[in-house]
């Protein structure tokens, strides 16, 4: 029994993925340096001194230690045997929140607990991952075997949501939302994936360039519907795989392009939308009756792309003008970035784009950056630490980090395709969702090319929640795969 | 289970995605931080300080164009801690007559993250603020012997009047919670207190610039960087036009000294505040430069609270000057026509008592209206409460919706901090109070005379008074008129009619000119002018009864609604009536006729102060 014991702990540390361990600590320890940095100042004490910044992150980073400790050590099935539970707790822990939390700049999600606070939204987050997985791991399920199954994994996922938009923390809420990658790799459809991003793009592009450009259309609906076109070409030549057919549609859209810009050269007015709903108009005919023998269903999917794009467009352009209020209309640009609000919302951006701009290739050097030690950019070591990266270790450093960060997602998707059981995986997937996520908006929003969502860069951003968060989401993911080999035997 | 090696495919896609995301922030970053400079010209560094340049604040006149507040010059020793290195301390302190000790105090007060949160030894400091001209000339030519020393000037406030001290307000320096609030403040920086300075300070402050100047490594400026054309021009502040007429202004404080209280004066067909007087007042430049901590400390300390608008802050039963309004809505619910007629007793007698004076009984509104009967409106009520076939409960929030579209019980709005909203009882109120609905018209008969929970401020009152001088609408009473450049709010340019005919407030307001005429406010009669008044006289547990007034004129086609609250001074025609008559004198005519010269002087030199049981030192 006893020998059982050491030989389950050894086998665990031996199969533990190492890499991934040695680049969570890399990042950690990074993270707290930046901190120290970002809150340097001339006469404030060293890294370690605890009344600061710096200090505090490294005592929460020996505390993940021994968190991330515990969990190589407990028995792998605890998570899968315990996954509703946990998930349940922590759903009325979140509740509880909303009602207990003091009021801390409009946001009600902190717990406080004499000189400790935590925000228990940070918790949910492998919760809802264990939950996920858990559901992906019962019998014979299957995403696409019944659409009650497809509501029961966006209940898991939306109910957090709910709550934590309830507690004012908009961010943390959206987050959530990574995990339809999830459901992506599980077998939800590309073309949800494809619809949620085009949505997104449409939306941006013509909420974005709403100025007059050509032929009375504003460039933003321009942009769009000439995107319309060209994947509808492509539609047809690598989803339909008609070559005769595509090219003639190609060529079609390129001819009467250019004779309506020969038109416009001789000042002849002409409608933009006319134009446009006429060369897509004849290009779905046209295909209409070359296909309607054969591949309808491709067909079909093809023709509904075009016509849900340009409904979506038009509903896209009414929603924003008469439905929506004036301040509602320029929040969405400030948040755009098309309105400059240097005092709110664009104040922070346009400082950290400032702060990161001025670190040049190599940056100024640890502890030299002005912009961040004079305050300039607000949540410097929090939300912003980027930007302390940026200007202190310039292009080099923060591609280093970007690479870093690349990296280890990369090593977690191999790690999850190499489970083999639902749990494991999609587990794993979850947490690989949810980083991507993390990264990408809160480092976009540093550089100014995301709306600024208050959401923290994992392992580097103060703070004990977060760091504890991304830790339990991590190690759980690798307790999981230390088990692949043994479970094989 | 059976691994789905075509749905493994997918994460290609997603490590597609990631790594397209990845590809696109390199680009950016490398953009933003290698290929483009305009980002590195914005950025600091050691050889650009960039020094804030005030912009000067907004000015502020009266209604007649008259300059009221303007700007003086005032200088402030700043440093920037990380640049400043070791210095003649000796040169430094006989520069500016300051003792060693001194001097280690103000450095040792600056590092105090107490005193000072914003610390921070890169950002810069103030060591010293309200340096003499003297000093500053002084100073400013040995200035390059202190680098990291600079001069920063700054705008403080210098007043043309003694007056208005409750509407122009001050300015302060402000505290580590307006930082926090507002990131346009920085440590050191001044904000509106009190007053206009308060409500209307964004559009007064205008906008920082900024110079950026050029420094060697030892620290000295030297110059502007590219001769200034990336240099950011302050944006003055907008200047403010008040409806506040200032000679009024100051003749309204000048007949309320030694007492306590306050008039409010507002044109009625604008809602704009004339005159907006509270007693007692104090001197606004005691709260410039230096001495401001020390006078505000005094200021606070007085007995009399100075500090109190009470005008706008004063919570006062309004005593019989509540009965138009009682009028007003007795007409409008059908309780009463104009004819009806209620007996008094030297008093209403029902049960209980509440006691009158003598005049003719029975007798129909106006009369009760000019000779103030307390019985008759003590019927009204009980009839509007007590209504057959209604409940109590019912009809009193009905009552109390009139009095709040009639400005009472919340606050009117007015463009000035710290308004009071007064108190009306609703029917919630009194079912707690009287633990459960047993309470009936009786039970709180005095509420009808202005009297037992209801409490208004003068500016509620003064509001009352000008709507029934509009017969029937007032606008928010403001106290700004005009700002350059840009507009006043909305809300103050709307109409807002409470939902009583106007066919009643001209019954009204005869009853207001027979009490002039004929009444209990005869004092107020002016020579050819109509005057409207209703006079109050506020039984209050504090001590002698207060004395109150409201009035209009001319009865046609007013010009100015007054509502005047003394303190403790007795009848409202002992005080309140000749101050309400000689604000509205003043105001029509310019000047005081010969015979009421005595009425003037006896109000300038009384004091009433001494019935309020407060002491003063």
């Amino acid at each position: 029994m006893e020998s059982r014991v050491t030989d389950r702990k050894s086998s665990v540390f031996s199969n533990v993925d190492w890499f991934t361990v040695i680049l969570y600590v890399i990042l950690v320890i990074a993270g707290a340096v930046s901190i120290y940095a970002a809150t340097y100042d001339f006469d404030k004490a060293s890294i370690f001194d605890f009344s600061e910044f710096s200090g505090k992150q490294i005592r929460w980073i020996g505390f993940s230690f021994v968190i991330a400790f515990i969990i190589l050590l407990l028995d792998y099935r605890l998570y899968e045997a315990y996954a509703y539970p946990i998930y349940g707790v922590v759903i009325l822990v979140l509740i509880a929140t909303v009602f207990l939390s003091p009021n801390i700049h409009g946001s009600h999600s902190w717990l406080v607990f004499g000189p400790v606070s935590l925000q228990p939204a940070e918790f949910g987050k492998f919760a809802t991952a264990l939950a996920l997985a858990k559901l992906f791991d019962s019998y014979n399920f299957s995403l696409n075997a019944k659409p009650s199954n497809y509501f029961r994994a966006l209940i898991i996922i939306l109910l957090p949501i709910c709550i934590i938009l309830c507690q004012k923390e908009t961010g943390s809420a959206l987050v959530y939302l990574a995990l339809i990658f999830v459901l992506y790799r599980e077998g939800m459809s590309g073309f949800v994936l494809s619809a949620i991003f085009l949505s997104v793009l449409y939306f941006v592009i013509a909420v974005k360039f709403m100025n007059p450009f050509l032929w009375g259309l504003s460039l933003g609906e321009f942009c769009v519907l000439s995107i319309i076109s060209v994947i509808y070409c492509l539609l047809l030549i690598f989803y339909c795989k008609d070559f005769i057919i595509a090219r003639n549609v190609t060529l079609g859209f390129l001819s009467s392009g250019l004779i309506a810009l020969l038109l416009t050269v001789l000042d002849i007015e002409i409608n933009g939308l006319l134009f446009f709903m006429i060369i897509l108009g004849a290009a779905i005919v046209y295909t209409a009756i070359a296909m309607l023998k054969y591949r309808l269903k491709k067909f079909l999917i093809s023709i509904g792309f075009v016509l849900l794009s340009v409904g979506f467009l038009f509903s896209v352009n009414y929603v924003f003008d008469k439905v929506l209020q004036p301040h509602q209309q320029t929040r969405i640009m400030v948040l755009l970035g098309i309105e400059e609000d240097l005092r709110g919302v664009g104040y922070n951006v346009n400082q950290s784009k400032i702060a990161i701009g001025s670190g040049g290739l190599t940056g100024k050097g640890f502890l030299n950056g002005t912009q961040t030690k004079l305050k300039y950019v607000p949540e410097q070591h929090t939300d912003f630490i980027f930007c302390t990266i940026g200007e202190e270790q310039g292009f080099l450093g923060s591609a280093l980090v970007l690479t870093a960060f690349l990296v280890l997602i990369l090593r977690l998707i191999h790690i999850a395709e190499r489970q083999k059981d639902a749990f494991s995986r999609v587990y794993s997937y979850c947490v690989v969702s949810l980083l991507i996520f993390h990264i990408c908006i809160n480092v976009g929003m540093v550089i100014g090319l995301c709306p600024v969502i208050g959401i923290p860069l994992p392992f580097f951003s103060y703070g004990g929640s977060s760091l504890w968060g991304f830790t339990i989401l991590l190690f759980i993911m690798l307790r999981l795969d230390a088990e692949r080999k043994i479970k094989n035997i | 289970m059976r691994k789905n090696y075509r749905l493994a495919k997918r994460k290609y896609v997603i490590g597609g995605i990631l790594c397209l995301v990845v590809i696109i922030y390199l680009i950016r970053l490398f953009n933003l931080q290698v290929s483009d400079d305009t980002y590195k010209l914005n950025a600091e560094s050691n050889a650009f300080f960039k020094k804030t340049v005030y912009p000067a604040r907004g000015l502020i006149y009266d209604r007649e164009g008259r300059l009221l507040v303007f700007n003086q010059p005032a200088y402030d020793i700043m440093l920037i801690p990380k640049d400043v290195r070791d210095f003649d301390t000796v040169a430094f302190c006989s520069l500016l007559n300051l003792t060693k000790e001194q001097l280690e105090e103000k450095w040792a007060d600056m590092k105090n993250p107490r005193k000072n949160p914003g610390y921070s030894s890169y950002t810069p400091q103030k060591l010293i603020s309200h340096l003499s001209f003297e000093d500053y000339g002084r100073l400013q030519e040995k200035l390059y012997m202190f680098p990291g020393f600079y001069i920063q000037t700054r705008t403080i406030r210098q007043y043309n009047y003694e007056n208005g001290a409750n509407i122009l307000g001050n300015i302060r320096e402000v505290s580590a919670d307006d930082v926090k609030r507002d990131s346009y403040y920085r440590s050191g920086d001044y904000t509106g207190d009190l007053g206009v300075e308060k409500s209307y300070e964004e559009v007064l402050r205008g906008k920082k610039g900024m110079e950026i100047l050029m420094r060697d490594a030892l620290g000295r400026i030297k110059g502007k960087y590219e001769e200034g054309i990336h240099d950011i021009a302050p944006e003055s502040g907008s200047n403010l036009t008040l409806s506040i007429d200032m000679e009024l202004q100051k003749y309204g404080e000048e007949l309320m000294q030694n007492k306590l209280g306050a008039i409010v004066a507002i044109e009625p067909s604008t809602g704009e505040i004339l005159a907006l007087v509270t007693a007692p007042n104090y001197d606004p430049s005691l709260l410039v430069g230096k001495e401001r901590g020390n006078n505000y400390a005094a200021l606070v300390a007085d007995p009399l609270k100075p500090l109190y608008d009470r005008s706008i802050q004063g919570r006062y039963p309004p005593g019989s000057t509540f009965k138009p309004s009682q009028g007003l809505i007795f007409l409008q619910e059908n309780i009463i026509t104009e004819n009806t007629v209620f007996p008094c007793y030297h008093g209403y007698v029902n049960g209980l008592r509440v006691g009158c004076h003598g005049h003719g009984s029975p007798l129909p509104l106006k009369p009760a209206l000019q000779t103030s009967c307390n019985a008759y409106f003590c019927w009204g009520f009980k009839n509007m409460i007590d209504k057959r076939g209604t409940k109590s409960y019912d009809q009193l929030e009905k009552w109390k919706n009139y009095l709040v579209e009639m400005g009472y019980g919340y606050k009117l709005g007015v463009d000035l901090p710290h308004e009071n909203r007064g108190f009306i009882p609703n029917s919630d109120y009194y079912s707690k109070s009287f633990r459960g609905p047993r309470w009936s018209a009786n039970s709180i008969i005095s509420v009808s005379i202005g009297q037992g929970e209801v409490l208004a401020t003068p500016l509620q009152i003064a509001n009352l008074c000008a709507t029934i001088a509009n017969r029937g609408y007032f606008y928010t009473p403001h106290v700004v008129k005009e700002i350059t450049d840009t507009v006043i709010g909305e809300e103050f340019k709307t109409k807002r009619t409470p939902s009583i005919d106007k066919k009643y407030y001209d019954i009204v307001a005869e009853g207001m000119r027979m009490a002039v005429t004929g009444g209990t406010c005869r004092l107020a009669a002016l020579p050819d002018i109509e005057v409207c008044g209703k006079t109050g006289t506020a039984q209050n547990p504090h001590g002698k009864d207060h004395s109150v007034f409201m009035g209009f004129a001319p009865y046609h086609d007013p010009k100015i609604a007054v509502a005047v609250y003394v303190e403790n001074a007795g009848f409202g025609a002992t005080y309140g009536v000749p101050i309400g008559s000689l604000i509205m004198e003043k105001y029509l005519k310019g000047e005081i006729a010969a015979d009421r010269k005595g009425l003037e002087s006896r109000m300038l030199n009384s004091n009433t102060i001494i019935n309020s049981g407060v002491k003063s030192h």
